[in-house]
């Protein structure tokens, strides 16, 4: 966006723009705070201890991030839309547990299952979209519902079919091989294995950030949430881009839903509770706002990035991992309130 | 009251039934109603706008403004009545519908997304692309030499197209509004309250916006609840209270005092006056008023 700015600038420029320098406009962007955050605690762990940066050591930590990523992405798009998702947890469970319990019950190739828990999680993530737009009430009560709901449904059905409280391993079953090969193997770099999710996330935050920028979705994600009687009043399909938004992060959730499958071969029911927040924290530290309309999806991936660099880094420097949570914490404070700051100086100039 | 009632017909311009080819106004509103639930929010409202003309709404809060304005915009349906556009009697279920039939609201509050772009904006659920399937992509360079040059031609010198809508001044907000709606090939170009919120100065900038759209040959409704206002730009005014039409005139019919004093309501300052002289211990108060009676006293000899 800057580049194209700075090539194409009118040849007498306006006496009055030249005020604003480029750092500046480099300060006003939404995921500086993050990035400068990023640094410092790379920088940090870096010192503390010799293997953090050892490149198998590092590529845990992207592992890491992008479990987090990958639905941190989903969820910066929907809270720029001005919503959030308190049900992405354990939606994310009931996708995989959807596509295993399926194919192991029917006898039917792994694939036929992968397909229906897409059209699971779409679904999941269309029905808090339209509940939303129905009854306006807020997000936040409708995707708890949601969530608990989802909770009960996991732990109730796979005792109801399974009879068990994890899904009955898949791992012999046609087409285990080929979608554990998608969705959880690891391509080896210059001697280093990187997991897929790794490749998985950074297509999808560039996906996102095209979409964001240069698009008219992109467009009216923005106006919805910015103001969305505004956004209305001009003609943006609001209900549209608000329910497709809530399908997006459904997206996201079957993919680190397959993930979380084949890189096993059973799930338990139980898991996910609580993961809803660590997108949202990776996404509020990227620099969205959670009132909507500001944010980036670059943001949302360099939050998920702190998180696992702090999720790592404190096992690499053998502390105890007792004070993650702390750590995490402050963290968001403190990103929150530099995003704060450097968000009101660079609009102030 | 000696003004005279407008008549309908003497106001038709050039405007044609594309079918019959007989005269019909751009948009008109023919004993318009709507209720909320058992709330009478507007009861027969009758008006017409046509092109190169500016129809003002004036009343006071309450008076029925908004609604009358969401129905023509297809934020709301009326109940009772028919609107017309060309002639053809239409309900309006969208706010796109009424854009896609060349009606554009600019809203005293909500014309703009704040933390967006200007560009963006203006541009805002219109957007220009480029390519094809699914790698079309905004033009963002062509949305914002366009922004640049359409609020150039209305006379805005921005800084920088680039920045947050929202950093600009609230007459520099409406401009844009108006600017947008004016590119987008309105015909009719609702204005609500634009000079509610602004400075006398700023007022005045926009009062010049709204005859450059008038000039330009947009049927314009201006909303507000000034005469001051109104008068020096409006060519027929229609006066709303408590959700009923209690004037409709044409500019030659009257003057602004009888607007100021219609809009006023000496009869209610009166009434006023007469309380708070019950209440007793408020003489200041009900010299003042009596005072601002005098004022609006249609022989009154205050000057514009």
């Amino acid at each position: 966006m800057t580049m194209t700015s700075t090539l194409t600038k009118p040849a007498v420029a306006d006496e009055r723009v030249a005020k604003r320098n480029p750092l500046q406009k480099l300060l006003g962007r939404p995921e500086v705070g993050a990035l400068v955050g990023a640094i410092v605690l790379f920088v940090f762990f870096a010192s503390v201890s010799q293997t953090f940066i050892q490149p198998n050591a590092f590529a845990t930590v992207l592992y890491g991030s992008s479990t987090i990523g990958i639905m941190a992405v989903g969820v910066s798009l929907l809270m720029i839309g001005g919503e959030f998702d308190l049900s992405t947890g354990v939606a994310v469970i009931s996708s995989a547990l959807t596509a295993s319990m399926f194919s192991w019950y029917f006898s039917m190739n792994v694939w036929v299952g992968v397909v229906l828990a897409l059209v699971v999680s779409l679904g999941i993530g269309f029905i808090n979209g339209w509940i939303l737009m129905k009854t306006k009430l807020p997000s936040f009560i409708v995707t708890l519902a949601t969530f608990l709901m989802l909770t009960g449904l996991n732990l109730g059905l796979t005792r109801l079919i399974g009879g068990g409280v994890s899904s009955p391993s898949i791992s012999s079953m046609d087409g285990y091989q080929a979608a554990r090969a998608i969705f959880a193997s690891s391509v080896n770099i210059a001697g280093v294995d990187v997991n897929n999710t790794v490749f998985i996330w950074i297509a999808l935050v560039a996906v996102a950030s095209w979409v964001l920028l240069r698009t008219k979705v992109g467009n009216w994600i923005f106006a919805v949430g910015g103001d969305a009687n505004a956004a209305r009043a001009v003609g943006v399909p609001v209900k549209a881009t608000k329910i497709g938004l809530f399908m997006a992060v459904g997206f996201c959730g079957w993919i680190l839903g397959m993930h979380n499958l084949f890189a096993f071969d059973a799930v338990q029911s139980g898991e996910g509770v609580g993961n809803e927040f660590l997108y949202i924290i990776a996404a509020v530290i990227g620099g969205c706002l959670l009132t909507g309309g500001y944010g980036s999806a670059v943001g949302g991936a360099i939050g998920a990035f702190i998180f696992g660099m702090a999720n790592k880094g404190i096992v690499y420097a053998q502390w105890n991992p007792d004070w993650f949570k702390f750590f995490l914490g402050l963290m968001l404070l403190l990103a929150t309130i530099v995003n704060l700051i450097v968000k009101r100086r660079a609009e102030l100039k | 009251m000696n003004a005279k009632q407008i008549d309908q017909q003497q106001l038709l311009k050039d405007e044609k039934d594309p079918l019959t080819h007989t005269p019909v106004h751009l948009l008109s509103l023919e004993s318009v109603g709507k209720h909320y639930g058992n709330i009478v929010a507007l009861t027969d409202v009758t008006m017409a706008v046509d092109n190169g003309r500016v129809t003002c709404v004036l009343g006071d809060n309450g008076a029925g403004k908004s609604t009358l304005i969401k129905i023509i915009a297809g934020l709301h349906q009326h109940d009772e009545g028919t609107l017309k556009i060309m002639g053809e009697e239409r309900k309006l279920s969208s706010p796109r519908e009424a854009l896609d039939a060349g009606i554009a609201t600019v809203y005293q509050d909500l014309a703009v997304v704040p933390l967006m772009p200007i560009w963006r904006n203006f541009f805002l659920g219109s957007e220009l692309t480029t390519g094809v399937g699914p790698f079309k992509k905004l033009d963002v360079q062509k949305m914002k030499d366009i922004t640049k040059k359409e609020l150039a031609d209305m006379g805005i010198d921005l800084r920088d197209v680039e920045q947050p809508i929202g950093q600009l001044s609230g007459g520099e907000r409406q401009c844009v509004a108006i600017a947008r709606a004016v590119y987008f090939g309105a015909k009719v170009l609702i204005l609500d309250e634009p000079t509610a919120a602004l400075g006398v100065k700023q007022s005045g900038v926009v009062l010049r916006y709204i005859l450059q759209a008038r000039d330009r040959g947009l049927g314009v409704i201006f909303i507000t609840h000034n005469p001051h206002h109104a008068f020096p730009v409006g060519d027929r005014f229609l006066l709303l209270k408590r959700g009923r039409s209690i004037g409709y005139y044409d500019k030659k019919d009257i003057t602004l005092d009888e607007l100021t004093a219609q809009m006023a309501g000496g009869a209610e300052l009166a009434e006023l006056a007469h309380e708070l002289e019950q209440l007793g211990g408020h003489g200041d108060i009900v010299k003042e008023v009596h005072g601002e009676m005098a004022d609006v006293a249609p022989a009154g000899g205050r000057a514009g």
